[in-house]
This record gives structure tokens, sequence and C-alpha cells, in this order.
């Protein structure tokens, strides 16, 4: 299997042998992620395989419980804000990082992208101590701030590798072309980043949307988004609606995954 | 040619450097300003709250806040006998106070840390306070709890003047300080914090290697598959990276649960002939923290992977190398930049858990991040809490400088 013609008996038992194990671990990889889909669907309560009888009552559960759609509308919400602020700051950060003589810029790179691998709980744990002193525990603003910090890396990153490919001749040529370097960023840079800015926006919903340790500490019953909702219901009892709060996630999760490779194959097209 | 042009140019003039560096002052400041904003955004939600959060590991305010006069009387004691009787007085006036302001429960907590007993002893002396006789009152002490006349005891409330501890940082690795101030190791009993943090560093250790050992394989075979093939093996390693950790850790409570699918598969096969304990186990935590961190190890390796040359293992062969000697003296080699920086991420991240912990397993796998949220949610101490944050924030501070130093934080992408 995609050997040389040269290989010898044991490479090719060799490698077969490794691409079955790759393709084991690739299953491993992909198969938890769908379970959750025919458990949602199955009219027991129990999860159990295989599946006797097949039902919508735990989607109907979840759409006429107003605590469910509620802590969903509460997410959607947050995410599109914090989603703006990080897609703001981190472009706007990327900019300055990628023009040549940036100062110091592995420290502010160091410091941009600590939110990604900082334990979560600390930060959580932060944001309810600060936030609180400023009254902004159980509120929409304080989740939509500290969701944003932590979506900021990931902007930066994609924003950054967007404008690792940009030409900046073209700055150069919009310029000598007599637009000013707003009119350069609007008519030149702008429209050729734009995949990438909205590749980083796109993670940065996908965390916001997903994250469940910084709200559980700053939202309120009011706030509660849907994340929190699942990780309560999980602790006390897991029962089949949380597998179908779980697969409306996966399925946003696995939208916004095509969107953004349907962009990225544009991009190179 | 060369020469004639080089003797022709003239010599730069003196202060040219430092002349270019002024011209270029203005694009280098228009450049921060453009990530001031985030740089500002980041202090002010991120770094900031944590840092603030973090001060409280040191801060001592209970005894300095409600035991004013006492720690005053406690001025000139030496130590080593029983306080005077002034020292009781004011300690009598000190939580009369209190208990009118509803401060002595906070202070019997925070003394009760450091000596056992403290809490019921300060909230005995509160309820007796309006039985207290004239007269003297170190004897009316003694004759609540013996324990008044100690100097031990007193020393702690000494102590604890300070506005700063070192109470929770020593706690935080199992040390503590006696009577006189010096620095021990706590009781068998009582130390457990050192047991967390192994443990910690033990199981992000597991799933570090078993991400490798799983990803390494999954890598190169991606990596050598014909393009169309290897773009959809790619999708599939991207794909749980977009899929919430909550979601993907509920896929692991259905899959481990006693009546779970693993062990319904398990027995149908007749591979088990009784149902096995999965879930609250450590082996059910570190399989599911190895589904979840596998893509983080595995994309690195692939993108080094990619970048190694087809011909060279051609050329080994040629050569005369072994298939195996060819791949583990000229190919595995440049492979170790990428297994580097998927194992410090995997770490990194690894140290950092609590969801995956908390849901799938028992209280021997609960990990620093999880004890942190304890102590805040139920115990409120916050104290503990901060130090243990700390520790937690040490180790992955130095793994991620070592990142930004093997690595870079350039070279971190995202599929």
């Amino acid at each position: 299997m995609w050997l040389p013609a040269y290989a010898t008996r044991g490479e090719r038992l060799c490698r077969l042998a490794v691409v079955t194990f790759a393709f084991a671990v690739l299953a491993f990889l992909i198969g938890p992620l769908f379970i959750v889909f025919p458990l949602s669907v199955s009219k027991d309560p129990f999860f159990t395989f295989p599946i006797q009888d097949y039902s919508w009552r735990w989607y109907a559960d979840f759409f006429e419980n107003p605590r469910w759609t509620q802590s969903l509308v509460n997410s959607l919400v947050a995410a599109l804000f914090s989603t703006a602020l990080a897609t703001l700051f981190g472009t706007l950060a990327a900019l300055g990082i990628s023009r040549p003589g940036f100062p110091a810029r592995k420290a502010v790179m160091a410091l941009m992208i600590s939110p990604m691998i900082m334990p979560v709980v600390i930060v959580a744990v932060g944001a309810y101590m600060f936030f609180g002193a400023l009254g902004l525990t159980n509120t929409r603003t304080g989740l939509v701030l500290a969701h944003a910090a932590l979506s900021i890396p990931f902007v930066v990153v994609t924003v950054l590798s967007a404008l690792s490919t940009y030409d900046t001749n073209l700055t150069r040529a919009g310029a000598s072309l007599g637009a000013g370097p707003v009119g350069v960023f609007f008519a030149v840079t702008l429209p050729l980043i734009l995949p990438g800015i909205v590749s980083g926006a796109l993670l940065a919903f996908a965390v916001s949307f997903d994250e469940v340790i910084v709200a559980l500490f700053l939202t309120g019953a009011e706030q509660r988004t849907l994340p929190v909702q699942m990780f309560s219901g999980i602790r006390d009892q897991i029962n089949p609606t949380i597998m179908a709060a779980a697969s409306l996630l996966t399925t946003v999760s696995i939208a916004l995954f095509v969107v953004l490779n349907l962009i990225r194959r544009v991009k190179r097209a | 040619m060369t020469e004639t042009l080089s003797l022709s140019a003239p010599a730069p003039p003196a202060g040219l450097g430092a002349a270019l560096r002024r011209a270029e002052r203005p694009n280098r400041l228009r450049a921060f300003a453009l990530a001031l904003p985030a740089l500002l955004f980041l202090v002010v939600t991120f770094a900031a709250p944590i840092g603030l959060f973090l001060t409280t590991a040191v801060r001592n305010p209970e005894v300095r806040a409600v035991l004013p006069q006492t720690i005053a009387a406690l001025d000139g004691w030496d130590g080593h006998s029983t306080p005077g009787e002034e020292a009781f007085i004011a300690l009598a006036a000190d939580l009369a106070r209190a208990k009118e302001d509803n401060t002595a429960a906070a202070l019997g907590k925070r003394l009760n840390y450091e000596s056992a007993g403290m809490r019921s002893r300060i909230m005995s002396v509160v309820r007796h306070l309006g039985n207290f006789k004239d007269g003297a009152l170190a004897p009316q002490f003694a004759a609540l709890d013996p324990v008044w006349a100690s100097p031990d005891l007193w020393a702690v409330i000494k102590r604890n003047a300070s506005p700063m501890t070192p109470y929770y940082l020593l706690t935080s690795v199992d040390l503590g300080q006696d009577a006189s101030g010096g620095i021990a190791r706590v009781e068998e009993s009582q130390a457990v914090f050192l047991d967390i943090l192994g443990r910690t560093l033990w199981i992000a250790g597991l799933v570090t290697v078993a991400t490798l050992v799983l990803g390494f394989p999954t890598a190169y075979v991606v990596s050598l598959a014909p393009s169309r093939i290897a773009g959809f093996l790619l999708l599939l390693v991207l794909l749980p990276l977009w899929t919430s950790l909550l979601v993907r850790t509920t896929a692991w409570v259905v899959l481990l649960q006693t009546d779970g699918v693993i062990n319904q598969a398990l027995l149908a096969l007749g591979l088990t002939t009784e149902k096995l304990q999965l879930m609250l186990t450590r082996f059910g935590t570190v399989t599911a923290m190895t589904h979840i961190q596998l893509p983080f190890t595995i994309l690195p390796i692939l993108s080094v992977m990619k970048s190694i040359p087809e011909g060279q293992m051609r050329a080994a062969r040629s050569l005369g190398a072994p298939p195996f000697f060819a791949f583990w003296r000229v190919y595995a080699p440049q492979t170790l930049p990428g297994v580097a920086a998927g194992c410090l991420m995997t770490f990194i991240l690894s140290l950092g858990y609590y969801i995956t912990p908390a849901l799938v397993g028992g209280p021997r796998d609960q990990m620093m991040s999880n004890f942190i949220a304890t102590y805040i949610n139920r115990d409120l101490n916050w104290g503990m809490a901060a130090a243990l944050a700390g520790l937690l924030l040490v180790m992955t501070l130095s793994i991620y400088l070592a990142f930004l130093r093997l690595v870079g934080a350039e070279r971190i992408k995202l599929g």
C-alpha cells in the first residue's frame, strides 16, 4: 500500500500493519463523535444498542423545555458578541504583528497565545473574582468579555497565517496609486485576507459556543449557556435529552467545520 | 568590477544606523498601536484577573481585621509563656465586636487552618462572652478550654497578625509551620497535595505518551497517502477539534458506563463474562483524555512529516540501508521537532484538564484544576485555591516557555 515497486514482502506486510493501525486510530478518533446521534433518536431512555425504536421525543423535550431553549439562545448571543470583539481585536493585532519591525514580537505573541494554553479553571476563577468586584458576575457582559479573551489567540493565529501569504507589494501598489492607508486596507488587503478573518471568526464562535468552565463560574440561572446546562445534567443524572443537546452541538460544530473547509477550497481555487 | 564599485561607493556617514532607526520609529509605533487594543483587552480581562486571584495565595486579612486590639496587646509578648491578662481582655473585646459584625466565624475558619480546633475554641468564647464574670479573664478562658493557657495558641494568633502568610503556599506542597515558625513536613494523614500534584503530572504524562504511540503511525500514514485520500484523512483528524470537549466527554460517559456500549460489545463478543467498571476509573479518564488530545499531537508531527523529502528514504535504500534502518536513522530523527511540538502541547493542555476528570474520573483521578474548583465552590477557601493555581500555573508556564523556545508561537497552526 503506497509503497515503491522494489519493496520487499516483509515491508509490504509491515506497511499493511501500520496502515491498519492508523485506520483503527482514526476510527477511535471519529467514532465517539457520532455515538450521540443514534442515542438521541432512540425511544428508550437507556443508552443501549441495538436501538429498538426510534423517536424524536427527546428533541421535542429539548425544544419544549424553556430551560434548554433559553440556554441555547444565551449561548448563541454570548458567542456572537464575543466573536465580534475577538475578531476585531485579533485582526487588528495580527495586522500589527505581521508588519516588519514590530517591537518585541516574541513577547507579544507569547502573551497573545497564552489564553489558549492557560488552564481554564484559573481563567474562570480569576474572572469570577475580578468581575465579581466590578459587578459583572451573573451578567452577559462578563461572560462575553471572558470568552472574547479566550478567543483572541485563535483569531490572531488564523489571520497571521492568512497574512503570511499576502504580498505586501500590493499595499505599496495601492499607495502609489493614491489611496491612503485606510483606503488600501479596505480595497486591497481586506478582500485578500478575508477568508483568514472568517476562519478566525468561526473558530472564535466555536470556542465560545462550546466553553463550559468559565460559563459555569460567571453565569447565574438567567445567563446559563447550553454547555453549562448539559454539564449540570450529566453530573446529576444523564438523560436522553442531553443526547439531543449534544447532537445539536455536534451538528453546529460540523456545520462550522464544513463552512470553513468550503472557504479554504474557494481560496485555493 | 566589484572592487571598483565598492571603492567608488561613498562610506556610510556616521550615525546612519541611528538615523534609520529614528526614521523607522513611527512605523514601529504604528504597528504596535494596531496590537495595543488586543493587548490592553487581554491585560484587563485575562492577565489582571489571574494576577489578582493569585495574590490571595499570600493575603492574610482575617486576623488583622478582626483582632486589632489583641495584636496590639501581644506586641511585647515574649512568646514562651501564657500572655498577660491584657491579652485576654483585648481578645474578649475584639470578639465582642466580631460577634456584632458577624466576623467571628471567618476568623475561626482561618485560624482553624493553622491549628485544628481553633474554630470551636473561638466560637465557644463568643458564645460565653455574656457569662464572663468580673475579675481575671485568663482563668475563665482556661475554664472553657485549657489550651487558652498554651503559648502555642497565642503564637498562631501573633504570627497571623502579618498581612502576608506563607501558609497556603507551604500547604500546597505538604509543608507547615510549627509553633515556633519553623518549616516542617505536615503529618502523613494531611499530606495530600504532593499526591495531587504527582497524579496530575502522571496523568498528563500517560496521555502524552498514549497520543504519541497512537498518533505517530497515524500521522505517518496520512503523510504517505496520495493527496486526495490524505486530504480526507486530515479532515478526520481536524473534525474532532471542532466538536465540543463536553460533547466528546459525554460520549465517553455513555461508552464507558457499566451498561454502556463498550461493556455490551465485550459481553456480546464473549471477551468478558461480567461487566467491567470503566466509569470513574483512571483507565477511563486517560482513554477519554487521549481521545480529546490526539489531534493536538498528530497535527504538528504530520506537518513536519510532509516536509521530509520522499527521495531521502529512496536514497538511503539505494545506499544499502535495510528498510527499518533507513526509517530509524534517516526519517525518524527529522520528525523530532514535530514530536516535540505535539507532545509539549498535549502535555501543557493535559495539565489543566477539568471537565473530563470531573465527569469520567473517580475521586482518585481528580486533577489540580478539580481541586482548585472544589476549594472555591465547596470550601470557599480562596487562599488554598490560589496556592494550587499558582503551582499549576508555574508548571504550565515553564513548559509553555520550553515550547516557545523550541517551537515558537509563530509556528502554531490551526488546521
